[in-house]
C-alpha cells in the first residue's frame, strides 16, 4: 500500500484518537477519589497511644503472657492465627493459663496490612476486634490480592453488627494510624523483625509455631509463673 | 507503511501502559487494576528495579523512543527510507530481551505474574515483529 497523505493524515487521527482515550484514562486514575489509606511512618503522638499496649484475649491473672506482633497481610501469620489460634484458645486461654496480646507490625512490603490493622482497630471501638481480626485474617486471599480490601474489610463490619457509621468515619479519619505506628516501633525496638514474633516474659520466643509447643512453652512456665507470685 | 503505522500504535499503547504502571510505582495511583493480583506482587518486588530505575520508567521511556521513531517512520518524505525502521527493530530488539528477562524473574524467582507486564511483552513482541515485516517488504513506489 503506498502511502498517499491522506492515508497517513487518517492514521494521525487514528493516533489522536488513541492518545485521547489513553490519556483520560490515566487522567481518570490519577483523579478518581482515592480509596481510603491508613499513612505508614506518621508522627506517634502520645494521644496515640494513651496506655494502649495491644488488643487482649484471656484472663488478667493469667500466670504467662504472650504477645504477638503480626502483620494481617502476612501469609505464615493468617495459618497461625486460624490453624493454631483456635486450639491455643481453647487449651490455654479459656481455661485462664494463658493471656494473649496482639500487636500490629505491618510490614512495608504488605501494602494492605495497615489498613487491615485499621479496619480491627475501628472494630475495637465497638468492641468487635476479635470478631474482626478473625474475620480478616480468614478472608486474607479474598483480599490480599485485591485492590477492594477496604470495601471487603468493611463487608466484614457490616456482616459483624458494627455501625457502619462510626466505622466508616473511624477508617476515613486514619484515627489509629498513629497506634499501629507505635505498635510497630515498639516492636522493632524490642527486635521484631517478621511476623509473626512472639515474646514472651519480654524475650523472643524461638520455638515453633504450633499449638503444641506454645502448650509446652506455657506448661514449662506456668508452674514457675505461680510460684513467683 | 501500514507495518510502520501499526508499530508507531502499538508503541502509543505501550507509552500508556508503562506511564500507568510507573505511576502506580510512584505512589500517584491507589491500586492496580489487576485480576490476577500478582501485580501487586510483582511491583512491589526488589525487581522492580533495574540498576536503581523503576522498571516502569525505563519502559516509558522505551516506548517513547519507539513511538518517535514510528511517527518518523510513517512520514511520507520517508517511506522509502530503511533506516527509521531499522532503528524501531533495534530499540524493540533490546525491549524484547529486557521483557524475557523480567518474565524469566516472574515465572521463576518472583513466582507471580502481573497482567500489565505480559501487556507490555506482547505489546513489545508485536512492535518487534512488525519492524521485521516493515523490513522484508520492498520499498514503497513514491506517492504521486
Amino acid at each position: 500500500m503506498a502511502a498517499s497523505p491522506v492515508g497517513v493524515n487518517r492514521f494521525y487521527v487514528i493516533l489522536g484518537a488513541v492518545a485521547v482515550i489513553g490519556l483520560g484514562l490515566l487522567g481518570y486514575q490519577l483523579l478518581k477519589p482515592a480509596t481510603v489509606s491508613i499513612p505508614a511512618n506518621v508522627t506517634v503522638q502520645p494521644s496515640d497511644t494513651a496506655g494502649f499496649r495491644g488488643y487482649l484475649k484471656g484472663a488478667e491473672g493469667a500466670p504467662v503472657e504472650i504477645t504477638e506482633y503480626a502483620d494481617y497481610q502476612c501469609p505464615f501469620c493468617q495459618t497461625f492465627a486460624t490453624l493454631q489460634m483456635p486450639t491455643i484458645e481453647e487449651r490455654l486461654i479459656k481455661t485462664g493459663r494463658l493471656r494473649w496480646r496482639y500487636r500490629d507490625f505491618p510490614l512495608q512490603q504488605h501494602p494492605y496490612s495497615r489498613i487491615a490493622a485499621h479496619s480491627a482497630a475501628c472494630a475495637d471501638e465497638q468492641g468487635k476486634f476479635w470478631p474482626q481480626h478473625e474475620r480478616i485474617y480468614e478472608g486474607q486471599s479474598d483480599w490480599s490480592d485485591s485492590r477492594k480490601g477496604a470495601d471487603i474489610f468493611r463487608r466484614y463490619a457490616r456482616e459483624l453488627g458494627l455501625d457502619l457509621g462510626r466505622y466508616d468515619a473511624c477508617m476515613a479519619a486514619g484515627k489509629y494510624a498513629g497506634r499501629i505506628q507505635a505498635s510497630y516501633d515498639e516492636g522493632a525496638r524490642a527486635g521484631v523483625s517478621s511476623t509473626p514474633t512472639l515474646l514472651v516474659g519480654g524475650r523472643l520466643y524461638q520455638g515453633r509455631f504450633d499449638s503444641d509447643a506454645i502448650t509446652r512453652l506455657v506448661d514449662s512456665l506456668a508452674p514457675r509463673a505461680a510460684s513467683a507470685k | 507503511m501500514i507495518y510502520r503505522m501499526g508499530a508507531a500504535l502499538m508503541s502509543l499503547v505501550g507509552v500508556f501502559v508503562s506511564a500507568y504502571l510507573y505511576l502506580y510505582k510512584i505512589g500517584r495511583i491507589g491500586a492496580l487494576a489487576c485480576g490476577s493480583g500478582g501485580c501487586e506482587t510483582v511491583q512491589t518486588s526488589a525487581w522492580s528495579r533495574f540498576l536503581g530505575v523503576e522498571v516502569a520508567l525505563i519502559g516509558l521511556i522505551g516506548y517513547a523512543l519507539l513511538f518517535g521513531a514510528g511517527l518518523v517512520a510513517i512520514r511520507p518524505a520517508l517511506a522509502r527510507e530503511r533506516w527509521p525502521v531499522v532503528l524501531i527493530a533495534v530499540l524493540a530488539a533490546g525491549g524484547v530481551l529486557f521483557t524475557l528477562y523480567l518474565t524469566y524473574l516472574e515465572l521463576f524467582v518472583i513466582h507471580a505474574i502481573c497482567r500489565w507486564c505480559v501487556g507490555s511483552a506482547v505489546i513489545i513482541l508485536s512492535i518487534f515483529i512488525l519492524a521485521l515485516l516493515a523490513l522484508r517488504r520492498p520499498p514503497e513506489p513514491q506517492a504521486a
